[in-house]
């Protein structure tokens, strides 16, 4: 019984997936390929003779009516092209494997330490709730929201890069590390485990400590304010009371009551905040100058190449969309009530 | 009575609030005999749940208690929280109004009951635990097969019987029942109550109804007390006082039931008054019919009947405190009245 | 009458809740008159690199000509950092205006009207709710500087941040006015045949802009943000135009490695401050008026001696 209705809601949800995804790639389309303007003259820098903007036109099928544009921009991406780069003539799907690979290292690290850091405080904010605990895991947590990544990062880099020299301040792994170190995943942090390369992989951490520790503290700021008032909510529960009233200990009555049900829809604000991380992403990886995707995406807007900015952009989409996937069956598997 | 299991004595609850506290329970005394079962009425907002729940020191924020819950020869109101905390459930239970959201949503019925049997009972194999927790159950009517399902599987009714099993599984020798049938349909009510009024025989359980139905307590109660305004107004064997009522409120209430022969539905003027500044004297004057000119003076003081009730009512003396001429009706003014309804 | 009875949860609140509202309020006034002053406590203009024939020395250190040092363009940093506060202050309330002006009236109408056309909006706005704001703006702005005879600048940032609000504004009001709308009161209006027109006006409208100020608050704080997220990556106002947070602190990225940190701290720490302020006034006002997390002020009591015990008559 409860097999088939799980997958029945598994089913549905993936269903929707579909309108999600189209609407968001015809808004990429729409922005990027329908604006006025001529996107190769721009790449290529203003004024260009007709000669040499026409082949290129033509190999890019701009100069197809823009209907017939959009069928083959929506044909390609179902194909699994993205495209490819009009200024460095690069396929997206070698920018998905290479810095795709070092976003997904930084976020993942970042993820991992906003959560911790985040559903803690949150968690003891709640609980001591308007003591001084809470007052500062609050001031703590706005503190960090108003943080900019770009400017904590500045900050760090200065107090333990530059006058502490304790961590580098820029890329993935040092130049050394990068020509020695073998390629598996592209992911620096797996390869060098991979290879058992131990000095690869202290050098490969000391390059990360930083820039996940921006992204992450800045994104903890939404979990501390997110899980403190789920706390709170949970803590008014009915089932709390009546736990308390059958003699359960205070600890118990939060730790597997209040915090196990107040974590539930934390998980979808985590996964919804998967979307404000990838918009940290590119400024942390700007700022410490981390070969990741967003910093890709820099690159190619500073070039004005629109067809680079697309393919990224469609990258974003579907990564959002997968996770809002991941994020709902998730919940399916943790909360017994949705699966009816 | 000397057999009382539990023995509440001058008990006070009040709520702080930004002015006057609400005294929602205000001197009240109270005793429960062994596998007694007794009803506490009264309007919504008298403070029985207050009551109820002060018994088992269950207070919200920003509300204290003074007085005596003795239990054991101990008394639950000046022991440290701890050990009252490991007095609920094996010695005190409570259940609740509202069944649908007692339960954690995510956690199996299974789960609910080795938890609470874990707390107090540590030395248990899980066999035990589960045969403990299926002979509760199935004494309340759910079938085994139903043990590892979630709350949202079961309706009201049975998470009701879930509420009640998970309360007995212990043993308490004392339950408090809060409105326990308000939120059911009246099948189902019907089935609750004769679970209920069965645990004396079947667990040798006392239980404190809580409730403002009194057919129910007619029906399935050894005493009764009733409240107003965070006091006991009445209180005495059922049949008593339903009989003859001792205490205007009672009559009061009594008539407003509906019964085979009410020929036209009676209700008491005015609301129950504000907690937090109580009318003088006695708290139910102004909407008395047989209030006399000592009653807005003087509180009243409690009187033990021949029957052994106990009323607080200046109808029943005592003569020598009354003073000169405050027999006479009470003469209040129309806005005075108006105003309280 | 509106406003005493808007404000009467503020003024009511109690403890941590008053304490951060009017610390925020504090806060952004300042800066508020920090922007309106800002020619006259200003010390020089936020592009003048010379005073008198004298240039300015370059990434001087802060000092008592230059109170918070000067940038690698010999500009003064306070100066940059007190017309700045013009230009964040300028930009998030045009977008913030503009995103109440376009969110608020479809999300009123799509709640109200429901059927299809709800349905589609609701697809589209959960669509772009759901992809990363930054990314959105970012996109938008490079559009229009590229393409648009707008250019970088005021209103280039402006709609950009407007385009990323649009939806959050849309959700809320129109998720409030379905709930608005099944009430009995609305429904009565609607029985004695009142217009489409007058129930939304009359009675929808009001309630559900009650629920707009915190929202609006915590927006502008993260306007400011995304703002100087756009002038770090080059998108928001070329420099020219105006003093910009952001741009500032990417400009100061490059001293930072030369261990030059007065370039960058400033104009970042304005940033944190100012968002601060406004993220403290927002969540004062959501604890206040968010019923959850509302706390009810308790007030001490002491229990008076026990009144006469129990008398037993015969």
């Amino acid at each position: 019984m409860t097999g088939t209705s799980l997958r029945t809601y598994l089913i549905t949800r993936l269903a929707l997936v579909v309108p999600m995804v189209l609407i968001l790639l015809t808004l990429v389309f729409l922005l990027l390929r329908v604006a006025p303007g001529n996107p190769i003259e721009a790449a290529l820098g203003g004024h260009v003779p007709p000669s040499v903007v026409k082949p290129i036109e033509h190999r890019l099928g701009f100069d197809k009516p823009i209907l017939t544009q959009y069928g083959e921009y929506l044909w390609n991406i179902v194909r699994g092209n993205f495209g490819t780069t009009i200024t460095d003539n690069r396929p997206l799907s070698q920018i998905i494997a290479q810095n795709g690979a070092a976003t997904l290292e930084l976020t993942f690290f970042a993820m991992l330490i906003a959560i911790v850091v985040g559903v803690l405080i949150g968690l003891v904010a709640g609980r001591y709730r308007d003591t001084p605990i809470d007052i500062g895991g609050r001031l703590f947590g706005v503190f960090v929201y108003a943080t900019p990544p770009f400017f904590l990062g500045l900050m760090a880099q200065l107090v333990f890069g530059v006058w502490l020299g304790w961590l580098p301040t820029s890329d993935q792994a040092s130049p050394l590390t990068q020509a020695l170190l073998q390629t598996h995943t592209n992911i620096y942090f797996v390869d060098a485990i991979w290879d058992g390369n131990w000095g690869a992989l202290w050098d490969v951490v000391q390059h990360l400590i930083l820039p996940a520790s921006t992204l992450g503290l800045i994104t903890a700021g939404v979990f501390i304010r997110l899980t403190r008032v789920n706390v709170i909510r949970t803590l008014r529960d009915d089932y709390i009371e009546a736990a308390r009233a059958r003699g359960i200990v205070e600890r118990r009555v939060v730790f597997s009551h209040a915090f196990k049900n107040a974590l539930v829809p934390v998980i979808t604000v985590v996964g919804l905040n998967l979307a404000i991380l990838l918009g940290g992403a590119v400024l942390t990886e700007e700022t410490f100058n981390w070969p990741g995707i967003g910093h890709e995406l820099v690159l190619y807007l500073q070039d004005r190449d629109y067809t680079a900015v697309q393919g990224i952009m469609i990258v974003f989409a579907l990564v959002v969309v997968a996770v809002s996937v991941l994020v709902d069956f998730l919940n399916a598997f943790v909360d017994p009530r949705i699966r009816y | 009575m000397s057999d009382a299991i539990l023995q509440v004595r001058n008990l006070r609850v009040y709520y702080g609030t930004p002015g006057n506290p609400v005294r929602a329970v205000d001197g009240v005394t109270l005793e429960i005999g062994e596998s007694e079962v007794v009803g506490l009425v009264g309007e919504s907002g008298c403070g029985k749940s207050t009551l109820g729940r002060g018994i088992l020191g269950l207070l919200p924020d920003g509300a204290r208690a003074a007085g005596e819950v003795l239990y054991d020869g101990r008394n639950l109101v000046t022991m440290p929280q701890k050990a009252v905390r490991r007095m609920r459930g094996p010695e005190l239970g409570l259940i609740f109004q509202e069944p649908m959201t007692r339960l954690n949503p995510l956690l199996r019925i299974s789960d609910h009951f080795r938890e609470t049997l874990e707390q107090h009972e540590p030395n248990l194999t899980d066999a035990e635990v589960r045969r403990r927790s299926l002979e509760t159950l199935g004494r309340m009517g759910i079938p085994p097969t139903r043990f590892r399902q979630y709350p949202h599987e079961f309706s009201g009714g049975m998470r009701q019987r879930i509420m009640i099993a998970l309360a007995l599984v212990l043993r308490p020798k004392l339950l408090v029942a809060d409105e326990p049938t308000t939120s059911l349909d009246v099948i189902v009510e019907g089935q609750i109550l004769a679970l209920l009024a069965d645990l004396k025989n079947n667990f040798g359980t006392a239980l404190l109804l809580i409730t403002h139905n009194l057919g129910i307590v007619a029906e399935s109660c050894d005493r009764m007390a009733v409240m107003y305004a965070g006091r006991i107004a009445e209180e005495g064997p059922v049949r008593e006082v339903f009989a003859e009522p001792a205490h205007p409120y009672t009559r009061e209430l009594l008539r407003s039931t509906i019964s085979l022969d009410t020929t036209a539905l009676h209700s008491i003027p005015g609301a129950p008054p504000n907690l937090i500044d109580p009318p003088p004297g006695c708290r139910f004057h102004p909407r008395c019919p047989s209030a006399m000119s000592v009653c807005n003076q003087l509180e009243p003081i409690e009187q033990r009947l021949e029957d052994g009730r106990r009323v607080l009512c200046w109808l029943h003396g005592p003569s020598d405190r009354i003073p000169p001429g405050g027999g006479r009706p009470l003469e209040r003014d129309a806005i005075g009245v108006a105003d309280e309804a | 009458m509106a406003l005493g009875r808007a404000t009467k949860p503020i003024r009511e609140a109690s403890g941590i809740a008053r304490v951060m509202f009017w610390s925020g309020v504090t806060i952004t006034l300042l800066f508020v008159l920090m922007a309106i002053l800002a020619p006259v406590i200003s010390p020089y203009g936020f592009n003048q690199y010379e005073s008198n024939g004298h240039r300015f020395p370059q990434l001087a250190h802060p000092s008592s000509a230059h109170l918070l040092g000067t940038t690698v363009q010999s500009v003064d940093v306070l100066a940059r950092v007190i017309y700045g506060t013009q230009t964040e202050l300028e930009v998030v309330a045009i977008a913030l205006a503009m995103s109440l002006v376009v969110g608020v009236p479809l999300g009123l109408l799509s709640g109200y009207f429901g059927g299809i056309l709800d349905r589609i909006l609701v697809l589209i706005m959960d669509a772009i709710f759901a992809f990363p704001y930054l990314l959105i703006a970012i996109v938008i702005a490079f559009v229009l500087s590229t393409n648009s005879s707008i250019g970088g600048g005021i209103l280039t940032a402006a709609i950009a941040i407007t385009a990323a609000y649009v939806p959050l504004y849309f959700r809320v009001v129109r998720n409030h006015v379905i709930s608005v709308r099944e009430e009995p009161y609305v429904d009565a209006a609607r029985a004695l045949g009142a217009r489409p027109r007058t129930v939304i006006r009359k009675y929808v409208f009001f309630n559900v802009v009650q629920n707009v100020p915190p929202i609006a608050t915590l927006n502008a704080a993260d306007a400011i943000l995304l703002l100087a997220a756009l002038g770090f990556l080059g998108y928001g106002i070329q420099p020219s135009q105006g003093a910009e947070w952001g741009y500032d602190v990417s400009r100061a990225v490059s001293d930072a490695t030369n261990g030059i940190w007065w370039t960058g701290l400033f104009p970042g720490l304005a940033i944190v401050l100012l968002v601060t302020g406004l993220t403290l006034v927002g969540e004062g006002l959501n604890e206040t008026i968010n019923p959850v997390l509302r706390r009810r002020r308790f007030g001490r009591f002491e229990f008076e001696p026990v009144p006469g015990a129990v008398e037993e008559a015969e």
